[in-house]
């Protein structure tokens, strides 16, 4: 069989989520000797090809010149997934679509007439066609694996659609928002990080993004009963993936 | 600039193995270097404007997700900052732990950086896996002891990119003493393998080479600790100066001809932080066996050459392994796994080392405990002016090399500096101008 070829795409974004793969450290080679890395530029491959077999796209698109660059990837690419919530959703840099982006320049630079930039920071998939999600603020290193084995494999690539209260009940982790009232967005947050927070307890803050079926108001009515802030609440649902909890108020 | 036939202009398109994406453009005419671009695709991301009306406990995420490369050092450095404002002082304990997690991410970026971006330049591969294919032994011992680093940031922080335990007065719960255990036997066996990583590196051909005339070497010192967590400033000009006094004494501007903001000292002149500004001023604070690697290898704080940062990092990273297995072994559970933090405004600046240099954090916070004003000045922008004068001098010297050869010294002395482009928030996206 020969290897696919591989690209890592980075748009506006931390780096975490590619950091992911190179964080796989027992699969690592394994993975390179699967996967034909090509243009992978934190890791080292810069190589231009007419056409990649799979492409990662991590970042969100904030300036027009990677709005077109967005378009000439999915040109060269069979596949195209995106990774993490920068990609799915227009991470915390989206927090600029519901504020005066000029002012935000104006802010920070001496000369914002330097500053090329959009006023919006929008997903990939308000670009172009995408193929496959994987969600998270930093995805999750074995989603990820999954992921990759099954593209190689030619298999359905895996689709959780359920929320994180799923996986505290397959961990045995005891619920935090039922005993104790802690705010904790896992009824509406998308599975995928094993219930990380509310294992440290900690109430989850909503880093993988709504579940399908997730119901909001509901979870607010439920959060002030119990007695807390909603004005906390809803600022927590304003950060990574601002723009898919739909809050009903600009944050 | 004209383009009279003696020019000669490289344009390192995608500068790779550079965490995020950067160019470099240098231009030379008559045999001279004309100018040096250190040029940054990166664009704003605005962290700054839009931590205006968080509340006080919300910096460690967010600004966790300025760089996924070096989370804990935005996080620690904002817990400092706000923990100051409000006038918050943790227990001895979540202080130990809170240098334990720092020393997971150091081992785990410098790692990182020494066998999957750095020493492929040395030895003549494109890249950490390609050199896998020859060199597999020591590929795979350094991503176990870059695991090792994550597997700290996962006990301590719960997550090894951006971790999810820390909050503004320690974490939200504190680790099992058999789980520490488990992991100070890792640290163990991590610790031979630092210090054999180590003596690989110092074999490297070391191109011979010294930082620009009249760079200043700045960084953290503690009284007692090689700085990871604070507390002074000082710099080989004789700087020594507390957190509230940075704003005084050092300052970005933004440049028309260049890509980013610079930092800048105001009494004149460039200054590098990083391991090798780290280990100049604080040689005499490492740990036993990373001084007595540091001897054996021949590194003094004398050492001016970027080249050999590579040893540093290498040198600090077993440093980390053994200050992290002294706290694991003695690790009791803390009482209790934060102090108490009541909102109230103040002002509060902190500073702490992240694996590329200081990264300084300053943050108002209003009466109801709401960030009125944020300003955050990450290690690269501090460094990028250093290693544009590093280029011009290092160019100057090798010119007689052809393009792929001097393309390829300088893509190489970038990533000495180990410039993590994410971090630098500020950087623009400008072409070189001409005339
Ligand atoms: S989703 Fe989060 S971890 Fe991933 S690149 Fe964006 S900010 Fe970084």
């Amino acid at each position: 069989m020969t290897r696919p070829t591989v690209a890592v795409w980075k748009f506006a974004s931390c780096d975490g989520c590619q950091l992911t793969i190179l964080d796989c450290e027992d699969e690592l080679l394994a993975i390179a000797a699967a996967l034909d890395f090509r243009m992978f530029l934190e890791a080292g491959p810069e190589e231009m090809l007419d056409h990649f077999d799979i492409s990662l796209v991590e970042g969100s698109i904030t300036t027009n010149h990677d709005a077109e660059r967005i378009r000439e990837v999915r040109e060269r690419s069979g596949i195209v997934v995106t990774i993490g919530a920068c990609a799915t959703a227009g991470g915390i840099q989206a927090l600029r679509n519901y504020a005066d982006v000029e002012e935000y320049t104006r802010h920070i630079y001496a000369r914002p007439d330097w500053i090329d930039t959009l006023a919006t920071s929008t997903p990939i998939a308000h670009h172009i066609k995408v193929d496959h999600e994987l969600h998270g603020c930093p995805i999750n290193k074995e989603q990820l694996i999954a992921t990759i084995t099954a593209l190689l494999a030619g298999r359905r690539t895996p689709v959780t659609s359920h929320s994180v209260c799923v996986e505290c009940k397959q961990r045995g982790t005891p619920c935090l928002l039922v005993s104790e009232g802690t705010a904790c967005l896992g009824p509406v947050t998308h599975a995928g990080c094993g219930a990380l927070c509310p294992s440290i307890n900690r109430g989850c803050f909503g880093c993988f993004g709504p579940s399908e079926s997730a119901n909001l108001p509901g979870l607010l009515e439920v959060l002030r009963v119990a007695g807390n802030d909603e004005h906390e609440v809803l600022a927590s649902l304003r950060t990574f993936n601002v723009t898919k909890f739909d809050t009903g108020a600009t944050p | 600039m004209t383009h009279d036939h003696r020019a000669r202009r490289f344009n390192v398109e995608a500068l790779t193995r550079v965490e995020g994406e950067g160019g470099l453009i240098v231009e030379v005419r008559d045999g001279e270097v004309a100018d040096v671009h250190l040029r940054i695709f990166e664009p704003p991301r605005f962290f700054e404007a839009f931590l205006r009306g968080r509340a006080y406990s919300e910096p460690p995420d967010i600004t966790a997700r300025i760089c996924g490369i070096c989370p804990v050092a935005y996080q620690m450095s904002a817990c400092q900052a706000i923990e100051s404002a409000l006038g918050v002082e943790v227990d001895a304990p979540l202080r130990d732990l809170r240098h334990l997690l720092y020393c997971g991410e150091w081992i785990e970026s410098h790692t990182l950086h020494i066998h999957l971006l750095h020493a492929p330049d040395f030895l003549g591969y494109p890249s950490g896996i390609a050199m896998a294919a020859e060199h597999r032994f020591e590929v795979e011992r350094g991503l176990q002891l870059k695991k090792l680093g994550n597997r700290i940031v996962e006990v301590v922080g719960g997550r090894a990119v951006h971790p999810v335990n820390v909050k503004i007065g320690g974490f939200y719960s504190t680790p099992t003493t058999a789980t520490m255990a488990a992991l100070a036997e890792e640290l163990r066996a991590g610790l031979d393998a630092a210090s054999e990583i180590a003596r690989w590196v110092a074999t490297f051909p070391m191109p011979d080479h010294e930082l620009p005339d009249g760079t200043a070497l700045v960084s953290l010192r503690h009284p007692t600790e090689y700085p990871m967590l604070g507390e002074r400033l000082v710099s080989t000009t004789g700087l020594d100066i507390g957190v509230e006094e940075y704003l005084d004494h050092f300052a970005e501007v933004q440049v028309e001809h260049s890509t980013a903001l610079h930092g800048q000292m105001l009494a004149g002149g460039d200054y590098l932080v990083g391991p090798l500004a780290r280990f100049a001023l604080n040689a005499d604070l490492l740990a036993p066996r990373a001084a007595g690697l540091a001897a054996e290898l021949g590194l003094t704080s004398a050492e001016r050459n970027p080249f050999r940062s590579i040893v540093v990092r290498a040198i600090e990273t077993v440093h980390a392994c053994e200050v992290a297995l002294s706290i694991a072994e003695r690790y009791l559970v803390p009482t209790r796994a934060a102090v108490p933090v009541e909102a109230r405004e103040g002002i509060g600046c902190g500073w702490t080392e992240a694996p590329r240099g200081l990264l300084f954090h300053r943050y108002e916070i209003d009466a109801n405990g709401l960030i009125a004003d944020a300003r955050i000045v990450p290690p690269t922008s501090q460094n990028q002016p250093v290693i544009e004068h590093d280029l011009i001098h290092l160019i100057g010297n090798s010119l007689h090399l052809d393009d792929a050869a001097l393309e390829h010294i300088c893509e190489q002395a970038v990533r000495n500096y180990d410039p993590c482009i994410s971090c630098a928030t500020h950087f623009l996206d400008l072409r070189v101008l001409r005339s």
